[in-house]
């Protein structure tokens, strides 16, 4: 049975895009069949944080509107096989996109993957609509900071009432994603912690990603983290939280970067 | 900074934490907890169902906001003693 997630948040820029990347390849790593779906029409960036910007040939819009099949427009990950990615259009606007179109596109999908994670835009404009409108479940990433947080708990409102789940009743499951968390400033009084959020949200935890260099790293690279560098904290946070969506329990915890002896001996490299 | 601003540095977050809570008790009111109706529906319903027989088809919550007042129109039927027990507390 394909499970539909999305990824979104309101507020731009707190790590929708990277944390669609870096959990879908950790559920692909698994073994699931997952396909990233990047709603962001005209701000296409998921095939550039995938590293698959010089294979788009037909995107999202083109199969909504039929000019394209499934098969011409999914774009299969050169590490991980069973990774695809359907990417945004860039020329067009979101007024492209219909309904049907979207539903049929999502429906079609499901009937191939195991995971279909969409991409949401910032906003709660159309297009973040139609990113949220099948989701089974919903994964809101949320920096710990106050716009972001705030931004969140309107999307949360707009998770339950705008949904195709909501609409029949159904309680969609809301996930929190707390992104570029730095347990020392938390600690020290100047970060929100992880319960604050939680209070404030009252919805479930996913998942915490520290602060890290590495994401950066991995999205100048073209690549999501957690296949850039698998052993660096913020990719065992989300391989952690890709397996609790699987349904294991693993305790939660704020991954920090091991110390390499090697490394720090014979000084600092560039990213391989 | 001085030595004294340094000793008595007062954290943050707990502002953050505070003036989130008010602003998003002001906006869930206005913006309206979408899923409020049904979370009210149920738990109405789950204490009236506590002392009387209520037939869950015919129960309706209306909630009517306008600028400065607001209203919640609860119409539940109540089955008749014949069918089920009606014993009203309080």
């Amino acid at each position: 049975m394909a499970e539909v997630l999305v990824v979104t948040s309101g507020k731009g820029g707190v790590g929708k895009t990277t944390s669609t990347a870096a959990l879908g390849a950790a559920l692909a790593q698994t073994g699931q069949s997952v396909v990233v779906v990047d709603f962001d029409v005209g701000l296409r960036n998921l095939d550039l944080v995938m590293g698959a910007e010089r294979r788009v040939v037909y995107d999202l819009i083109n199969v909504v509107q039929g000019d394209a099949n499934l098969n011409q427009a999914l774009i299969r990950d050169k590490r991980i096989d069973t990774l695809s990615l359907l990417p945004a259009s860039q020329t067009r606007d979101k007024d492209a996109l219909t309904a049907e179109g979207v539903e049929r596109v999502v429906n079609e999908l499901k009937g191939r993957f195991d995971w279909i994670i969409c991409d949401s835009p910032a906003g709660i404009e159309r297009g973040a609509y139609f990113a949220m409108r099948h989701a089974d479940l919903a994964v809101i990433v949320t920096n710990p900071e106050v716009s972001s947080v705030r931004d969140s708990d309107r999307i949360i409102g707009l998770l339950d009432s705008k949904t195709e789940k909501a609409e029949r009743g159904e309680t969609i499951e809301k996930l929190l994603l707390l992104t570029r968390y730095d347990p020392v400033r938390a600690e020290r009084g100047d970060m929100l912690k992880v319960d604050d959020v939680l209070e404030i949200l009252s919805i479930s935890l996913l998942g915490i990603i520290p602060e890290s260099p590495e994401v950066l790293k991995a999205s100048n690279l073209g690549s999501p983290v957690t296949l850039s560098n698998p052993i660096s904290a913020p990719a065992r946070a989300y391989a952690d939280a890709a397996r609790r969506l699987r349904g294991e329990t693993i305790q939660m915890t704020v991954p920090s970067e091991k110390k390499r002896f090697f490394g720090n001996l014979f000084g600092r490299r560039a990213a391989a | 900074m001085s030595v004294l601003r340094f000793f008595t540095r007062r954290s943050t977050a707990p502002a953050a934490r505070e003036r989130l809570q008010l602003l998003l008790a002001h906006e869930r009111a206005v913006f309206g907890r979408a899923d409020l109706v049904a979370l009210l529906q149920d738990e109405i319903l789950a204490v009236i169902a506590k002392h009387v027989a209520i037939d869950p088809e015919k129960v309706r919550v209306k909630l009517d906001r306008q600028d400065s007042w607001a209203t919640l129109e609860v119409d539940i039927e109540i089955r008749s003693p014949a069918t089920g027990p009606l014993k009203m507390a309080g």
